[in-house]
């Protein structure tokens, strides 16, 4: 058994999904292909979210994937670092924004 | 200001020992395939020289500049520079060549004493597409300098000059600190009087490296951002980016090195190969000069001191119908020139 969960060298093994569903596998990488074309948004937009979502998700192979993605880009270091604090306030409003929920319960039980 | 390997006395500044990395470890021990073996698989090996159309004058090593990703090692400490006589050998070759572009580089080539008398002589000759490519910064170094901008003009040379990014940090870590001002400076300079304005002759493009151990990405992306950044902070206009591939040689395999990098980039550049990229690498159709005149397949073999495979060594021997059809010195170094969509001293090829 190998002793960590992660592998560097997989996130190039990605592709090999598809040997045990071709069918699906092959759906999933046209589809991720065309999500990242240019359209409304950028293709440098799209790697940026990429990235900030990457962190959210908390995967290694994409922070990995996307990080060396945006320097191709030319995407510095602080449009990175800013797009991951959105990702943060996102993910840490999402919790204090549930305290309404538990003030709301609190206040109909509460004495 | 950091100094060139030679000066440091670098075991990197031999040529036989970036050489031998290269072929050693991950490719001795098959881990990754030689590039004459990659080349070989699809029937690409040996590379031919096909007609000339690219004749590439290394001018000197001196440079005002010292990048750290530098494939020459150039800088300030570096005395090794084109004499006249050399310079009237290449006048010959240039005034009968059938090459359709004439490429003057360095080091800075400005800094060679003999430049403009070069520059003058070389654009009597009607070459197509007469470039010289400047560091920008040497326009605003010194007062003797200012001019260049209207010298070019009045000689019609096409400027090729390198900017890693549009932002200072990233531009000055890779260039050294004041390079991005002083290249602004530069740029509107050259805007001044003509240069790279949208429907202008002067033609000027800009030169993107990677600051770091990554493959540059798309070469129409970047250019897109590049000018609606330099357009937006600085009013700056340029005609075309040209994205070049760092080659692992010289100060940039020093760095790649140091910093651990090494086999994950020569691992990058395999996995990037493009077979269709190889059809069509400068050194098919370009012959580099050296500052003491002797022939290179291209200015990265020059640096290698890998001379070309031909009767014809030297610029004073110079026979373009015997070099045509000489196979391609080749290394693992060739990997950056066909990674992707390729590279060279004209950006993508593929």
């Amino acid at each position: 058994m190998q002793k960590t969960y992660y592998d560097p060298a997989d996130l190039k093994k990605f592709g090999k999904i598809s040997e045990w569903n071709e069918e699906l596998g092959a759906k999933f990488f046209e589809y991720y292909g065309k999500v990242f074309e240019e359209g409304a948004l950028s293709e440098r937009e799209k790697s940026l979210i990429a990235l900030a979502v990457s962190h959210t998700v908390q995967c290694p192979y994409c922070i990995d994937a996307y990080t060396g993605d945006g320097l191709k880009r030319g995407i510095t270091k602080e449009e990175m670092m800013e797009a991951l604090h959105v990702a943060a306030a996102i993910r840490g409003g999402a919790t204090l924004v549930h305290g309404v929920q538990m003030m709301n319960k609190v206040n109909k039980l509460d004495m | 200001m950091i100094k060139s390997l030679h000066k440091r006395e670098s075991e990197l500044a031999q040529s036989n020992r970036q050489l031998e990395i290269l072929s050693n470890g991950i490719f001795q021990n098959g881990e990754l395939p030689t590039f004459k073996d990659k080349i070989s698989e699809t029937g690409q090996f040996p590379l031919k020289a096909k007609k000339l159309e690219i004749l590439q004058i290394n001018v000197g090593y001196m440079c005002n500049q010292v990048c750290s990703h530098c494939h020459v090692d150039a800088g300030p400490d570096r005395k090794e520079i084109m004499t006249r006589e050399t310079m009237t050998q290449c006048l010959d070759v240039i005034k009968n060549t059938g090459a359709h572009t004439l490429d003057l580089t360095g080091g800075a080539p400005e800094m060679n004493p003999n430049f403009r008398w070069f520059v003058e002589e070389a654009s009597k000759a009607g070459i197509k597409d007469f470039i010289v490519r400047s560091n920008l910064t040497i326009i605003t170094a010194n007062k003797k300098y200012n001019d260049l901008p209207e010298f070019f003009k009045k000689h019609n040379v096409h400027v090729v000059s390198s900017m890693p990014h549009w932002t200072q940090g990233k531009t000055d870590k890779q260039r050294g600190d004041g390079v991005f001002s002083a290249s602004i400076e530069a740029l509107k300079m050259l805007n001044a009087v003509g240069y790279g304005m949208p429907d202008s002759t002067l033609r000027l493009d800009l030169v993107y490296n990677p600051s770091g151990a990554f493959l540059p990405g798309n070469q129409k992306s970047l250019e897109k951002d590049f000018k609606k950044a330099l357009l937006g902070e600085f009013n700056i206009e340029f005609h075309n980016l040209f994205a070049i591939t760092n080659l692992p040689i010289s100060r940039f395999l020093d760095y790649l090195i140091a910093s651990e990098n090494y086999e994950d980039y020569m691992y990058s550049l395999v996995e990037a190969y493009n077979p269709a990229a190889v059809a069509s690498v400068m050194c098919t159709n370009t012959l580099s000069i050296s500052w003491d005149g002797y022939l290179f397949d291209c200015d990265f073999n020059q640096m290698l001191e890998l001379p070309v495979n031909s009767k014809v060594k030297h610029i004073s021997d110079y026979n373009e119908d015997l070099l045509e059809g000489r196979t391609i010195v080749i290394s693992q170094h060739c990997y950056g020139c066909t990674a992707g969509a390729g590279s060279s001293c004209q950006g993508s090829v593929a």
